[in-house]
């Protein structure tokens, strides 16, 4: 057999990770919280869910209630913020950017999460090294990357980078002996794809180690879990099962919901929460260019309370032709929640949901764009884009209320530092 | 305008701009006489791109952020009491240049002096140079690129 052909490149997958990416976001503007205690909340300031380094070595825990860690907030003033989604997401955009102007092939995975597919560059650690000071210096916010032949053990290099800081941010697991000496150092919990529950049933087997799992019998794991868990293990033997994907499909339904900050149970605040999620979804629509044919709406009670009349409703209604005019969406919205709400329930949350998203050219759209009514509608809704995205105040629908007694609470909301002309930072 | 009737909000200020009018859902007839579909305009091939600020004054939008100036102590270097001033977090600060610095947990402009030694000058006789503590480092954010003044306000 002939040996003269050239070998395919070993695949190479970096995962970039933000570290504590919500505090940092906060920190990012706010030279005084260098080395302050920082925590973001989620919805309606209820739980934890990030902890900048110095609240993790305060034992603040993820998803821990804000009321009970109260008199550890005040003694070691740490600094409490509300989820600021539009903050973290402009963040999150600036982090990609900057890896996608690096790197051909970048699969954004979360909010500070992508993967990078290195397979056959000559120096993937120099380069995994200047991406990472680059993202730092140019955005503001510090990554850590994991190299590794296959995506699972990415992530584990990128959790080991973090958890050490003698790495300097980035760990190299192409090395089989190293890839060994780690896995042999971390739960089988922390597995990508494993987590608490599957677990508990792998310790019950003695597989306690991501060692043990990577060394088990793969079609065992097939037969006695599920085909993931079987490329799982693939994965951890340095195998690339899972593939980057070149390009993810564009969003197939626009969602735009929130849960309450008090349960609601009349009508009139109710489509007043359901006109702002229509025209925020229908501003969604816009901003990626596509219309809908379908409005649902759809209404939660709280599943906690059992002893409460139950009712999660979810109502869809069809609309003439695709549109993406907030007057279209919000008219649809509110007919769909006429029909959904019912009489002495208390509503915990209610979303808008637009399906059957189509890109205006796969519609024949030109047939009808010489008409003055769609004409007229495309300006309309730029102009109210357009004023909404100055910042200076909010053009809105009268039907989505002006107190708005459903939305979430956010008492700790930082500005829309980098998405409003109102809230740019001050520099003096 | 007439006042509005409805209550107000302490932290926002809302106008009601007056009554627009019931908003019938715009029925699209299938078919009109005219249907140009698959003919483009003949102009179409000599469009040119309309001039875009963005292009002139942000080089890499990754890295750059935009900040609101206060206060009157760079007032000699062009920069007012609410100027936009855009940054630029890629470029190597050098000396001479309008930086944005870290100074005492707060955001600063300055311009940056490397000789003979790093200090930040304000362009204000009022004000008194930053002057680095020994051993302390400069934390700097951004260098400034542009100002962007309002003649109306």
């Amino acid at each position: 057999m002939s040996t003269a052909s050239p070998r395919p490149a070993q695949p190479l997958h970096a995962l970039v990770d933000c570290n504590n990416f919500y505090a940092n976001c906060e920190r990012l503007f706010r030279p005084d919280l260098r080395g302050r205690p920082v925590i973001v909340l989620s919805n309606n300031d209820g739980c934890v869910v990030a902890r900048s380094q110095e609240a993790k070595a305060l034992g603040i825990g993820m998803a821990v209630p804000a009321y009970r860690i109260r008199d550890l907030i005040e003694r070691e003033e740490v600094a409490v913020f509300s989820s600021n989604y539009a903050l973290y997401a402009d963040v999150s955009q600036r982090v990609m950017r900057v890896l996608e102007e690096a790197v051909p092939r970048v699969e954004q995975y979360s909010i500070d999460e992508a993967f990078l597919d290195l397979s056959g560059l000559a120096d993937p650690v120099a380069l995994a090294r200047a991406l990472r000071q680059r993202v730092h210096r140019w955005v503001g916010v510090p990554v850590s990357i994991g190299l590794a032949p296959s995506r699972t053990l990415a992530k584990l290099a990128n959790a080991a980078a973090k958890r050490w800081p003698a790495t300097g941010g980035v760990v190299d697991l192409r090395d089989p002996h190293r890839q060994r000496r780690l896995l042999r150092l971390m739960p089988v919990e922390e597995v990508w794809g494993v987590g608490r529950r599957l677990g508990r049933r792998l310790r019950a087997m003695g597989i306690d180690s991501a060692l043990k799992l990577a060394d088990s019998d793969p079609a065992l794991m097939r037969k006695a879990f599920s085909v993931m868990l079987e490329r799982t293990v693939r994965e951890l033997r340095g195998q690339s099962c899972l593939e980057l994907e070149e390009a993810p499909p564009p969003r197939q339904q626009v969602l735009c919901s929130r849960t309450f900050a008090e349960r609601v149970s009349a009508l009139a605040p109710l489509r007043e929460a359901v006109s702002h999620f229509a025209a925020r979804a229908a501003e969604k629509l816009r901003e990626d260019g596509q219309l809908t044919r379908q409005v649902s709406v759809y209404l939660r009670t709280n599943p906690h309370h059992p002893r409460e009349p139950q009712h999660h409703p979810l109502v869809t209604v069809p609309l003439p032709e695709p549109t993406a005019d907030s007057r279209d969406v919000l008219h649809a919205a509110l007919r769909a929640l006429e029909t959904a709400w019912r009489p002495g329930h208390r509503y915990m949350k209610a979303g808008v949901l637009l399906g059957e998203l189509v890109q205006p050219r796969s519609w024949q759209r030109d047939l009808f764009d010489h008409l003055p009514t769609r004409r007229r509608s495309d300006a309309l809704m730029q102009t109210l884009d357009r004023i909404n995205r100055a910042g200076r105040g909010r053009l809105f629908f009268a039907s989505e209320g002006i107190r708005r007694p459903w939305q979430m609470r956010r008492d700790h909301l930082s500005p829309a530092y980098t998405t409003r002309w109102s809230d740019l930072p001050r520099v003096r | 305008m007439s006042a509005s009737p409805l209550p107000r909000t302490p932290q926002d200020t809302v106008t009601l701009l007056g009554r627009g009018g019931e908003f019938p859902p715009c029925p699209v007839p299938l078919f009109e006489d005219r249907v140009p579909a698959g003919f483009p305009s003949p102009a179409a091939d000599h469009v040119e791109k309309a001039l875009d600020l963005n292009e002139l004054l942000v080089q890499r939008p990754a890295a750059t952020y935009f900040v609101r100036a206060e206060g009157d102590s760079m007032i000699e270097a062009g920069i007012h009491p609410g100027d936009i001033l855009v940054v630029d977090r890629s470029l190597e600060a050098r000396h001479g240049d309008v930086v944005i610095a870290a100074v005492d947990g707060e955001l600063t402009v300055k311009r940056l002096e490397l000789r003979p030694r790093t200090r930040l000058l304000p362009a204000n006789p009022a004000y008194r140079p930053i002057e680095l503590r020994e051993g302390e480092a400069l934390e700097l954010f951004g260098v400034v690129t542009s100002v962007i003044h309002s003649l109306r306000g």
